[in-house]
């Protein structure tokens, strides 16, 4: 039966990509914009599957390369308190600040756990009752919704200890802020499956209407990538432009409107800074006033020293889908996976850390 | 970041659900997705779960790879 499966799946792949060449006869780029979509794509080799007119480039999907440079440097002055102790995702670890990290603080004795829910610092919280538990609240609206019942927990469990530095971010709004900056084409759109799940259809109308952009919300196997692509083909063949949803498994058109609620009571509307992009009106999300006692931001004042770029690194404009890693100078000198200098290259869902473990193959931007 | 991993729900006390996910079992919570009940096949992520898996939709997309593995014979 496997391998039947597996016969099943090559068949299907080449079914994608040959309608794919068949449909599509001007070079195009597509975008992704979720980190798990790049890694899914370079560990699947579609880039070298797809014909070569049809570009598949990374848009700002990752949410550890997007946050700003003074997030870290605000986290890396808290966790030089010593009454506090930052619980974080792993992966935000080896970002550099301005002049450190949190592994580099770590190292020399700032007291950072690594956490694989936000629940887990509420753990901490409990156990280290004269401690603060900073967490360190990054993701867009797949993860946002548990850093909020992460405080609605808080608040049901009397934790006095428990705040959140918020950098939250959602990804409509830096879709229209690419779209309308008009950097590059845009062909057609892959949508990230999982912030989906949440924020269901509506949210990515105006893609279609004011953009006339073709879009798929695409699931995270190599098929689903390919289908997905085979979707906007589609469109893109016809000439047409609609939002459909390649991943009904999981995205329901109404997205997860219980989550959203949870969301909602804890977090309302804000600005907020993308690395790269600069400020995008209405991205972010800042605790409302009766939750704010959790928000360290504004219960815990801090000093933060002045926040400077790495220079030379090109990190934004690899997040806007302007440049190739490979364009930036440090890339694979300066800039490795062991020692990177950008954001881009410490995720592992960065564009740059995807293209130097997998290679890039071949990624045009003539067109 | 948004990495979801598919678990099945085995056990069920109020908002913290006992999960298998690929043999392994966990404790995660049910916050963000109240209605899911013991069976229910969710995805789960940074400890919670955020939706439930359609069997029905799950099986069409099989449905459509065994068509298109029919395709050029």
């Amino acid at each position: 039966m496997v391998s039947n499966l597996t016969d099943d799946t090559r068949r299907a792949a080449d079914f994608f990509a040959s309608e794919i060449d068949r449909l599509i006869s001007r070079p195009v780029r597509l975008m992704e914009v979720c980190g798990t979509h790049t890694v899914a794509i370079f560990k699947a080799g579609i880039r070298q599957l797809l014909p070569l007119h049809v570009d598949l480039v990374s848009g700002p999907g990752c949410p550890v390369c997007v946050t700003a440079n003074d997030y870290l440097d605000t986290a890396i002055a808290y966790c030089r308190q010593d009454d506090v102790i930052i619980a974080t995702f792993g992966d935000m670890l080896r970002v550099p600040g301005s002049s450190s990290s949190l592994q580099a603080e770590k190292a020399t004795g700032a007291d950072i756990r690594i956490v694989y829910s936000p629940l887990d610092s509420l753990d901490i919280a409990a156990a280290n009752p004269n401690k603060k538990i900073i967490f360190l609240g990054i993701g867009f609206e797949t993860t946002a919704p548990t850093a909020a019942a992460a405080v609605l927990a808080a608040e049901q469990a009397g934790l006095a200890n428990f705040y959140i530095l918020s950098a939250h971010k959602l990804v409509p709004p830096a879709l229209r802020a690419l779209l309308t900056a008009a950097e590059v084409q845009v062909d057609g759109l892959l949508l990230p499956g999982h912030v989906s799940a949440i924020i269901g259809e509506a949210p990515y109308s105006f893609l279609v209407d004011e953009f006339g952009v073709p879009a798929v919300i695409a699931g995270f196997t190599p098929l689903d990538i390919l289908q997905a692509v085979y979707m906007l083909a589609q469109q893109i063949g016809a000439g047409a432009a609609s939002l459909q949803n390649q991943y009904s498994r999981v995205v329901r058109p109404a997205g997860n409107p219980a989550a959203r609620q949870v969301l909602d009571r804890v977090y309302g509307g804000a600005d907020a800074a993308w690395r790269g992009i600069g400020v995008i009106p209405g991205s972010g999300l800042g605790m409302r006033p009766e939750y704010r006692r959790f928000d360290a931001l504004a219960a815990l004042p801090v000093n933060v020293e002045e926040t400077r770029e790495a220079v030379g690194c090109r990190c934004g404009e690899v997040l806007r889908g302007v440049v190739r890693p490979t364009d930036c100078a440090l890339f694979g000198a300066a800039c490795v996976p062991e020692a990177p200098v950008g954001s881009c290259m410490v995720s592992v869902e960065g564009t740059c850390a995807a293209w130097y473990k997998y290679g890039g193959g071949r990624w045009q931007y003539e067109g | 970041m948004c990495l979801a991993v598919p678990a099945k729900i085995i056990d069920r006390v109020d908002m913290l659900a006992t999960v298998d996910i690929s043999g392994v079992t966990r404790k995660i919570s049910l916050m963000l997705l109240p209605e899911a009940q013991v069976g229910d096949f969710v995805l789960v992520h940074a400890g919670f779960a955020i939706q439930t898996i359609d069997e029905e939709e799950a099986a069409k997309t099989l449905e459509l790879l065994k068509e298109l593995a029919g395709y050029g014979e």
